[in-house]
């Protein structure tokens, strides 16, 4: 083999690199930098620890402010990636087992609400939501009582759900594509009935897809603002209102410190999730 | 498929499309409510139309996104050959660290952190307004770029290597090599890349709301602004059009990729 393939040499990598490095990797210092600094940017542990101590009154309880928030929204994104895994698994099954021309349209059908703007998306969620919005009109004409759904954490999930579902269907679906259709022969041929061809082949060969599909749900969901301000009409503070609110007042350090306490968790739970898949999928810690 | 399947696969679609149905529906309402229809008008698509915030805003976008969609493209692509020619295992690991980061991390985080960087530098320099397109512009190149280089990579290495050095044998500069070699090769990888750097520049809101300066708005931050008061449907006429244009996209793609077949064939 020549050594010379390319013409530019090194010199092809170098934007790349130096982009990464200035755009990627020194603006997660700064997230370090202002979490641990003061106004006049002298070093201070006041940020990290008002996230853990700070306390507030709610309903005559003294709680703790922003680990309630925290908690809050770790257990709608871990409520909302479960059902999107039980509503999406199924989906991604019946996709990959149709018809080339069905496959085809249903992944549009999946794309089309992905392209449409979120933020407008789950306004209409709001309307539809509401106390007299098109849901309780509908209820009403049948003769059935109204319920109350905005502002409460149930709607808030019903929003992560509609508008994170696609992504847990969609790497779910790419595996199950390529799953080969004389495995699950084999395994019926050797006297598996559905559910144990479900349990013992074709879920074990699609865990690469759900992990991917977790990540994807569960990370968009913990961090979100939008939503959590629409759909729980602003009563339901999530981390990423918190993180936004101080954004908007200003107070950059405070806002730095929970994005640095958000980072360090997520990634402790990627890396967690990266052992578990390689044990799991590759039998052992092969990477 | 079985009948089960079939309703299954119906309550989820219902699912997905009911939103947007109404917002269809009721972009054509005569009244200003969202629930009632009282009557078809197109009043909601004329104010559209006389919005001019809105429409800059829409012009904005498209700027952002066509410039973003070019400089990730090109550098994601050059990065990409890079990449595969590089020999020290410690900076292909790094690379790809560096790679991930913005693809895992949420974009809350990813936002706030350029957002620190950019005002600290600002503030060094002593502008009043930190923040305007540029930063945003860097920031949308920094978040399309991992999509660029996840699409070009898997088709270089998927390459036959002996293709550009036979192009050499045969009296190919390494540059000619290059381009007339190895380009049309991962050409396919290149466009998907373009076409997703261009879907994720259009339709980020999270990532921009941190970046953006008062001066440059984009869609998404007009329409977030325009939700935080009473919104009239005007933002439904919008909706509409949005959705539109994409079936009309869509349906293109698709008659284009069925000449293709028949030529194929």
């Amino acid at each position: 083999m020549t050594k010379k393939q390319t013409p530019f040499g090194g010199a092809v990598l170098a934007p790349y690199s130096l982009w990464a490095l200035l755009f990627i990797l020194v603006p997660l210092v700064f997230v370090a930098y202002y979490a641990f600094t003061d106004n006049a940017f002298a070093f201070t542990f006041d940020n990290v620890a008002r996230f853990f101590t700070a306390k507030s009154v709610v309903d005559g309880v003294e709680q703790r402010t922003y680990l309630v928030i925290f908690w809050r929204s770790l257990k709608l994104a871990v409520i909302s990636t479960v059902i999107c895994l039980l509503l999406g698994y199924p989906l991604a099954y019946i996709m990959a087992r149709a018809s080339e021309k069905r496959q085809k349209l249903m992944m549009t059908l999946i794309m089309i609400p992905m392209w449409m703007n979120f933020l407008i998306r789950t306004y209409a969620w709001m309307t539809i939501l509401q106390d007299t919005g098109i849901l309780n009109s509908f209820l009403t004409t049948l003769g059935l009582g109204r319920v109350h759904i905005i502002g409460t954490e149930g709607a808030v999930v019903i929003g992560m759900v509609y508008d994170y579902l696609p992504y847990m269907v969609l790497p779910i679906y790419s595996i199950m594509a390529k799953m080969d259709v004389k495995l699950l022969e084999a395994a019926r041929d050797l006297g598996c009935n559905s559910v144990s061809v479900l349990r013992r082949v074709i879920w074990p060969l699609s865990l690469p897809g759900v992990l991917s599909g977790i990540t994807m749900v569960l990370i968009p969901s913990v961090s979100t603002f939008y939503i959590s301000q629409k759909l729980g009409n602003g009563k339901f503070f999530l981390i990423g209102d918190a993180i936004e609110g101080q954004y908007v007042a200003n107070n950059l350090h405070f806002a730095a410190a929970m994005a640095f306490i958000l980072m360090v968790i997520l990634l402790a739970a990627m890396a967690g999730m990266k052992k578990f898949t390689n044990h799991r999928v590759y039998g052992g810690d092969t990477l | 498929m079985k009948v089960t399947s079939k309703i299954y696969t119906a309550i989820i679609f219902i699912f997905l499309f009911a939103p947007i149905a109404i917002l269809l529906v009721f972009s054509f309402n005569e009244a200003k409510s969202l629930s009632v229809f009282s009557g078809f008008s197109l009043k909601w698509y004329r104010e559209l139309l006389r919005d001019e915030a809105t429409l800059q805003s829409v012009r904005n976008t498209l700027l952002l996104a066509v410039s973003a969609m070019a400089i990730s493209t090109v550098m994601g692509t050059a990065a990409s050959v890079g990449i595969m020619k590089l020999r020290s295992k410690w900076l292909r690991a790094t690379l790809n660290v560096a790679t991930d980061i913005p693809m895992t991390n949420p974009d809350i985080i990813t936002g706030i952190s350029l957002m620190l960087m950019f005002v600290f530098v600002g503030r060094l320099l002593g502008l009043a307004n930190s923040l305007s397109f540029w930063t945003m512009l860097i920031a949308h190149v920094t978040f399309c770029l991992p999509y660029v280089i996840l699409q070009v990579l898997p088709r270089l290495r998927q390459m036959d290597p002996s293709l550009p050095e036979a192009a050499m044998d045969l009296g190919c500069t390494p540059m000619r090599a290059f381009f007339k070699v190895t380009i049309p090769e991962i050409m396919p990888g290149i466009l998907t890349g373009a076409i997703m750097a261009f879907t994720m520049s259009l339709d980020d809101f999270v990532i921009s709301y941190f970046t953006s300066g008062a001066g440059f708005q984009t869609l998404p931050i007009r329409i977030y602004n325009m939700t935080k008061k009473t919104v009239t449907p005007k933002m439904y006429a919008l909706a509409t059009i949005i959705f539109f244009v994409i079936l009309a996209l869509l349906l293109i793609s698709n008659l284009t990729d069925k000449k293709e077949e028949k030529q194929k064939q």
